[in-house]
């Protein structure tokens, strides 16, 4: 086929960019050179509309071993363990084609852990989807579900903690954002630079069929009507091979035989090998012919396009290609030295004898266009003034229960039921809790880790939102006990051309990287995901923050489900009563409008580090953060959890009961005071200067608050726990 | 006692049956699918996961592999096999316990801490257990155990149903049912009682900060036992 600017736009070039790699080129490059810029120069591969902005944040600390960059970051938790971790997107293939979407999505972010050196020790998901109203809603959730279920049960990874939401934004473009957590010695991380001539380039794992080629441009557009014509653009995954493969190369790493490896992700091979030879700045020659492959006559382009899953390519040390092919052996994988490296700092790709492709490396890394694209500021939205006569008509109780089995907070066990979640013998905080947590196995250490994001809020004002979460990952991990320490971030967002979403964009990073800064805790690795749209309606504003923190002593750990009858329950942290954009807003007043809650960096800090105080001299014995739906909805959550209940204390000097025990003002924590504690727990509080409500008493079966509510546990419990199982079987 | 774990590429509870086996005082040896004799033991243990990728069906190609046989070999003259969710599918698989396991009946995998009753112990796992119900915990696809009438006649008979889905209490109906196994059945011996095929996984529940430590009597159990 002849080259022409209408083969490069359907390859997903815009024009500028073709002439531009004719004019870096001095010539018009053949298709499977076009292939491999279309690959290198999409959105997904070369952050082109976000590089500039990410370049702001803050990704540096005392403990960051890696930062973005690599295939994930790197965290040190001391005696030589570090923690691997990263999220990802797997959006698009995901709604065309749910199981495999999912699935795909879990075994790429396993293999960007395991790729250095990392044996996998927890995985987490947040996932979003359009209103339960919509058609497509239940079909796309039981596919995702068992998707990631599928994958990561098989692996033998546990699934610790979750997300999912429902908003009729996503309608269109549901989001599947995967986390893995791997565990390495510090001494023994594997990166993929490639370094030194003349070294072999290997390939291992699965063969290289003729899945998933575009897949990576297909992720870098909008959709159309013509959607499932996507289908073949979708990888279909094969756990048992990526369980194999993670064992192969864990063996093959024990030694020191690997110079550089990069797992075949997005763009497969084309990606992968650039990758390694731009950042040893080096050349590098692959011989297409040797790639084993499933299907027959497979040419060039494909082959250099495939997203084939399970596969790696390395670069060995000389001389140890029969000890590597023997490991692969072993477990059944297919090895083959395929190229090498080369001093000509281009990529040459030979196929049955003749050379198919010749381009310098840095045209495709360093030559890749980086855009400054428009981007509208969005204006805080003016406060509302509710009418709080209107409330009186409202009963607390009804409210309550409204609110537990509302879609975005009703209880999720339908779906992590679903998931493995105690396999490898170390969860010690299942999912359903503020975070989840697992043993470093054999030690006392423990890392929690929790995945957040706060749509609504991000649309409503999208630098307030952006800092919000990342406020809200702190808290979750203070939480269980554990210190925050660094967060991956996966920044969902609509189609960056149009100025308000690159707004929504720019501002959320401004936020995310004022709050990590401030908070101490860094962005080690990350993902974005462009072009969540279709047919011009894109999805809210949806970055998702995961969050790594560590407890030294898993002794401490807090759970949030209250304990003991006669303890006491606080209110740490003060309370305004911001009822915009809460869910009792939306729900009870179907008011959508007004800001988010406002985020004070001090304060969360302030109280953070005070909640650590406590819980590391063993003075509270549980602990929930407050969230969506305020305090009711948390301390409701932490009676059904724990089959308590509690009296709550009359309130005096409030402004308006709904306000208290709905409104989502941030920085705020609940929890559980032994009776023996009080005294110290409150000189503690006037120590940091942190305000507190004396909320309770555990007591009982029910909740009780003067003559407004009166409701067993019971019934609460039926309200907030079966919203979904009854919505998948209706 | 000595005891040898099995591994076969796609195991995935290997290593926590190691742990587990160990804590307890166990002296226990990995083995390799490809191999073809297992060490001296006094216990074979085939552990949980999706040997061979499940795929053709749970546990059938494990069922062919080459080490198989020396564990029928040692089933057969009498050695303790223990065989923990895929081991079990593996062990219907290779004849040595009968009936099948069948995708659970609500099509989820099903990951939860369950009772399970424990209906015999006239036996080298059971016996004098101070313990009639325990919580353990499981985590599969495929645990509906279904058998014919014939077999399930001959199990009830020579007291071979090993464990039962039970509720805290002990009762077993319908609502303690987690996969939808005929009999509530959640674990069954063969007809010597040294093999035991159970889908709970006791390996998960060996300390009071997992989901329960019931696992740990299982195990302290059968070390009494041997004594």
């Amino acid at each position: 086929m002849e080259v022409t600017e209408a083969v490069a736009v359907d390859h997903g070039l815009k024009k500028e960019e073709f002439s531009k790699i004719c004019k870096l080129l001095k010539r018009i490059p053949n298709l499977t050179e076009l292939a491999i810029f279309s690959a290198m120069w999409n959105e997904h591969c070369s952050y082109k509309s976000s590089r500039k902005h990410l370049k702001k944040m803050h990704t540096k600390g005392k403990q960051v071993i890696q930062g973005p960059g690599e295939n994930a970051g790197v965290i040190d938790i001391g005696d030589d363990d570090a923690i691997v971790f990263k999220i990802e997107s797997h959006n698009h293939p995901s709604f065309i084609e749910p199981y495999q979407g999912a699935a795909t999505g879990v075994g790429g972010i396993m293999r960007d852990v395991f790729t250095m050196g990392a044996r996998p020790i927890a995985n987490l998901n947040s996932i979003h989807f359009g209103s339960p109203q919509h058609k497509k809603t239940r079909n796309l959730l039981r596919g995702v579900v068992k998707g990631i279920g599928g994958y990561g049960n098989c692996i033998g990874v546990p699934t610790i903690a979750g997300q999912t939401t429902f908003d009729e934004s996503y309608n269109g473009n549901i989001l599947v954002n995967a986390m893995t957590l791997g565990l390495v010695n510090k001494n023994k991380i594997f990166y993929s630079k490639a370094a030194g001539l003349d070294k072999p380039v290997i390939y291992v794992g699965s063969k290289t069929g003729r899945d998933g080629i575009h897949g990576a441009s297909m992720a870098s557009a909008t959709f159309d009507d013509k959607i499932d014509e996507k289908k073949p653009t979708v990888q279909v995954g094969d756990p048992f091979t990526e369980k194999l493969l993670l064992e192969a190369c864990l063996e093959l790493m024990a030694d020191n035989s690997i110079i550089a490896i990069q797992d075949m992700g997005a763009a497969g091979l084309t990606s992968s090998s650039v990758e390694m030879a731009s950042k040893g700045n080096l050349g590098i020659e692959l011989n297409l012919s040797k790639v084993p492959c499933r299907e027959e006559k497979m040419t060039p382009y494909e082959i250099m396009l495939s997203e084939s899953q399970e596969r790696m390519l390395i670069v060995l040390e000389k001389g140890k290609e029969d000890h590597a092919k023997k490991i692969f052996d072993k477990w059944n994988l297919d090895f083959a030295v395929i190229g090498k490296t080369t001093n000509s700092k281009k990529i040459e790709l030979i196929f049955d004898n003749k050379k198919v492709a010749e381009i310098p490396i840095d045209l495709l890394a360093e030559n890749a266009p980086i855009y400054d694209r428009p981007w509208k500021k969005t204006k805080l939205p003016q406060k509302l003034n509710f009418d709080k006569d209107e409330f009186k008509s409202l009963k607390l109780s009804d409210c309550l229960k409204k609110i537990l089995s509302n879609s975005n907070i009703s209880d999720k066990k339908w779906i992590w039921d679903q998931y493995d979640h105690t396999v490898m013998g170390d969860t010690i905080q299942k999912p359903g809790g503020d975070a989840g947590v697992v043993r470093i196995h054999g030690t006392n250490k423990a890392v929690a880790a929790s995945v957040d994001s706060s749509a609504l809020y991000c649309f409503s004002h999208p630098l307030t939102g952006g800092k919000q979460i990342v406020c809200e990952s702190y808290r979750n991990l203070i939480s269980v006990g554990a210190k925050p320490i660094a967060i991956t971030n996966c920044l969902n967002f609509g189609n960056p051309e149009k100025e308000k979403n690159m707004g929504e964009f720019v501002e959320c990073v401004e936020g995310i990287t004022e709050a990590s800064k401030y908070l101490n805790f860094p962005v080690v690795s990350g993902n974005v995901s462009f072009y969540n749209e279709t047919k011009d309606k894109g999805i809210k504003p949806t970055p998702t923050i995961g969050g790594v923190g560590l407890i030294s002593d898993y002794q401490h750990m807090l759970t949030m489900e209250f304990k003991t009858e006669g303890n006491l329950v606080y209110v740490i942290g003060k309370t305004d009563g911001h009822l915009d954009q809460s869910i009792f807003a939306r729900e009870l007043l179907n008011e959508k409008k007004g800001p988010p809650p406002t985020v004070n960096l001090f304060n969360e800090k302030n109280i953070g580090e005070t909640l650590l105080d406590l819980s590391r001299k063993n003075l509270i014995v549980s602990c929930h953060d407050v969230s969506l739906g305020g305090i009711l909805t948390a301390i409701s959550k932490m009676c059904i959890k724990g089959k308590k209940g509690i009296k709550i204390n009359s309130l005096k000097g409030l402004t308006n009961k709904y306000e208290y025990f709905f409104g989502e003002d941030q920085a705020r924590y609940i929890v559980e005071i032994p009776r023996a504690s009080l005294k110290k727990v409150i000189e503690i509080l006037n120590k940091y200067s942190v305000h507190f409500d004396d909320l309770g008493i555990i007591d009982g079966n029910s909740i009780k608050y003067n003559d407004d509510i009166n409701l067993p546990i019971e019934e609460l419990a039926d309200a907030h726990k079966y919203w979904l199982k009854k919505y998948m079987d209706s | 006692m000595r005891s040898s774990v099995i591994i076969f590429p796609g195991s995935n509870c290997d290593r926590d049956m190691d742990v587990a086996l160990k804590k307890f005082g166990f002296k226990n040896q990995m083995v390799w699918h490809n191999d073809l004799s297992i060490p001296k033991s006094d216990l074979i243990v085939l552990p949980g996961g999706f040997s061979y990728g499940d795929y053709l069906r749970c546990g059938s190609i494990a069922s062919k592999s080459k080490i198989i046989k020396s564990v029928i070999d040692f089933a057969n003259s009498g050695g303790l096999v223990l065989g923990i969710c895929n081991g079990f599918q593996i062990l219907t698989e290779t004849g040595l316990l009968k009936g099948i396991l069948q995708q659970n009946k609500f099509l989820n995998f099903i990951c939860s801490n369950v009772f399970v009753k424990v209906k015999d112990k006239q036996n080298k796992y059971f016996k004098d257990l101070k313990k009639d119900v325990l919580e353990l915990h499981i985590a599969h696809n495929e645990g509906n155990y279904f058998c014919s009438d014939d077999e399930l006649k001959s199990l009830e008979d020579n007291n071979q149903i090993a464990v039962t889905y039970c509720g805290d209490d002990g009762t077993e109906n319908e609502t303690t049912n987690p996969n939808g196994a005929i009999k509530n059945i959640a674990g069954i011996f063969n007809n010597n009682k040294n093999v035991l095929g159970m889908m709970p996984h006791p390996e998960r529940m060996i300390d009071k900060y997992l989901s329960g430590e019931d696992g740990s009597l299982f195990f302290k159990n059968i070390l009494d036992n041997f004594k």
